[in-house]
């Protein structure tokens, strides 16, 4: 087991693998008794890779996103990890801001003035099929609107890798049928290295080049499975079907 | 979408309209008729027939002294206002601060201040001065707690989502979490402004040569009751007044504060 004293920032690294997880472990213990969050966890993630991480609630999914994003160190083992923005679970918009200012976040929180921050979003609110909203408030937006805003503002802080936290949870079924869709066509254009948290097979599925399967708490990879299938994916294909019934069974709910 | 849900809030926080406009009419009504068929001494109690007259026919010395009183009113807010965001972003940025600062600042609101109004006047002099003090003195705690609050409201998701793109604690603090503190900020200037007013009494009755409060203690002392009330009407008008305008502000200037009551 490797001990390595715990570290503010993940290290960055040049290689194969924008992010490797290796054997961490996180306890908390906030007033009530221990959690350990994660036991040996370990993930890696390659260059422009899609790595969706399901798993049972509490399983530790959301401590590993703060951990590769720097948020978090871990007790024990090491994360490596190219710079990360977060893509919260919640939306998390500014509510006193409107789409097109709650999108520029990131580049006015690295110092940008206002009108350059816009003149950067606006091309991408109009590609994101946003611009005829850009002046609405976030509470005037739909859920899948909300949730374009909130993943342009995680983009638009120009990280190579991203951390998205059960993006389409909130939203009800047809709309996260049509975020996914939506999701898949712009990561084709728009390639990153993304570590996909959900609890939803099919969406992992998907979306992803890899599909990691935790147990529950404390959460380490049981199984791995490789997507090779090729984009964009039909969800009544057979081998997609397969291998959804292959996660499934990983995560002992298979039929 | 969600336009139906700010139906529910804003008719909650509409001004209570007809229904208070009807209490209060009949308020008066009773007062008037209870003073007419002798239920009271018109120089101890007088209707509000006579308080009116007293309105007009004093118009003139009761607008001069008001001029003074709104002046302290409206600068001692200030003051209490600056004080008191100060002391909140210094309490919410430092612990050391939190901890040295805090506990003294919930001390300063256990001093009775009539007892320590007139010791002010005696340092500070009849001017302005002392009644800036004793005005800032009641009114900045309630925006220092509020502010407080809303700095600490603040969704921790968007502190980390912050961390993420690299963002100083600065810039945490001009993006989310002073506009998170603003409906704070507001909702205490409405509690302080009415406590304001009381504290500008208690000032002019420390030391003053003018104002509504001095008018005041004049009229009683030499039984011009009507007068005194009229004084009155025009201390609790002004510090209603100047509630109903922040509440204005606060629709204008946060309306997402409203929005979002209804939903979540």
């Amino acid at each position: 087991m490797t001990t390595e004293a715990p570290e503010k920032e993940p290290r960055e690294f040049q290689g194969l693998d924008a992010i490797r997880v290796e054997g961490v472990s996180r306890t908390f213990s906030t007033g009530g008794p221990e959690v350990q969050a994660l036991g040996r966890m370990s993930i890696r993630a390659s260059h422009g890779e899609i790595v969706a991480v399901v798993g049972p609630s509490g399983c530790g999914k959301t401590t590993l996103l703060e951990l590769i994003c720097g948020l978090q160190a871990p007790d024990e083992g090491s994360v490596e990890s190219a710079p990360a923005a977060l893509m919260p679970q919640r939306d998390a918009l500014l509510p006193w801001c409107n789409a097109i200012d709650n999108a520029c976040l990131a580049l006015r929180a690295r110092g940008m003035s206002k009108t350059r921050a816009r003149a950067v979003a606006a091309p991408w609110l109009e590609r994101f099929g946003l611009r005829e909203f850009q002046d609405s408030r976030a509470a005037q937006l739909s859920g899948g609107m909300r949730q374009r805003v909130s993943f342009l503002r995680s983009l638009l802080a120009g990280k190579p890798v991203l951390a998205l936290d059960e993006p389409f949870a909130t939203l009800d079924a047809i709309t996260r049928l049509q975020m996914q869709g939506w999701l898949s066509h712009v990561l084709a254009s728009e390639r990153r290295t993304v570590v996909l948290v959900t609890h939803d097979v099919e969406e992992a599925v998907v979306l992803a080049d890899r599909l990691v399967v935790m147990s529950p708490r404390p959460g380490r990879a049981v199984a791995e499975l490789e997507i090779a299938l090729p984009r964009p994916r039909r969800r009544t294909d057979a081998a997609l079907v397969a291998l959804r019934e292959q996660a499934l069974q990983a995560l002992g709910v298979g039929g | 979408m969600s336009s139906t849900a700010p139906a529910t809030p804003r008719a909650r926080t509409a001004p209570p309209g007809w229904r208070a406009a009807l209490l209060l009419a009949i308020l008066i009504g009773l007062w008037e008729l209870y003073v007419d068929i002798g239920g009271a001494d018109p120089l101890i109690l007088p209707a509000p027939h006579a308080v009116a007259k007293a309105l007009y026919e004093d118009r003139t010395l009761l607008w001069s002294n008001f001029v003074v009183t709104a002046q302290e009113v409206l600068l001692g807010i200030a003051v209490a206002a600056l004080a008191a965001l100060v002391f909140a972003f210094g309490i919410h940025f430092s612990q050391t601060l939190r901890r040295a600062v805090y506990p003294l600042l919930v001390a300063s609101q256990a001093v009775p201040v009539p007892m320590i109004a007139p010791v002010l006047v005696l340092w500070l002099g009849f001017g302005i001065k002392a009644k800036l003090v004793v005005i800032a003195l009641v009114s900045f705690f309630p925006i220092v707690v509020t502010t407080l609050a809303g700095l600490e409201a603040v969704d921790p998701e968007l502190i980390k989502l912050m961390r993420t793109f690299d963002a100083s604690r600065l810039r945490i603090f001009r993006h989310v979490e002073l506009p998170s503190a603003l409906p704070g900020v507001l909702t205490g200037a409405k509690i302080a402004v009415v406590v304001a007013v009381i504290g500008a009494y208690l000032a002019e009755l420390a030391g003053a040569s003018s104002g509504l409060g001095y008018l005041f203690q004049q009229s009683v002392a030499q039984i011009l009751t009507a007068r005194a009330y009229a004084a009155v009407m025009i201390m609790s008008g002004f510090a209603i007044s100047l509630f109903c305008l922040l509440t204005l502000v606060e629709r204008r200037a946060v309306p997402w504060a409203y929005e979002s009551r209804g939903e979540r």
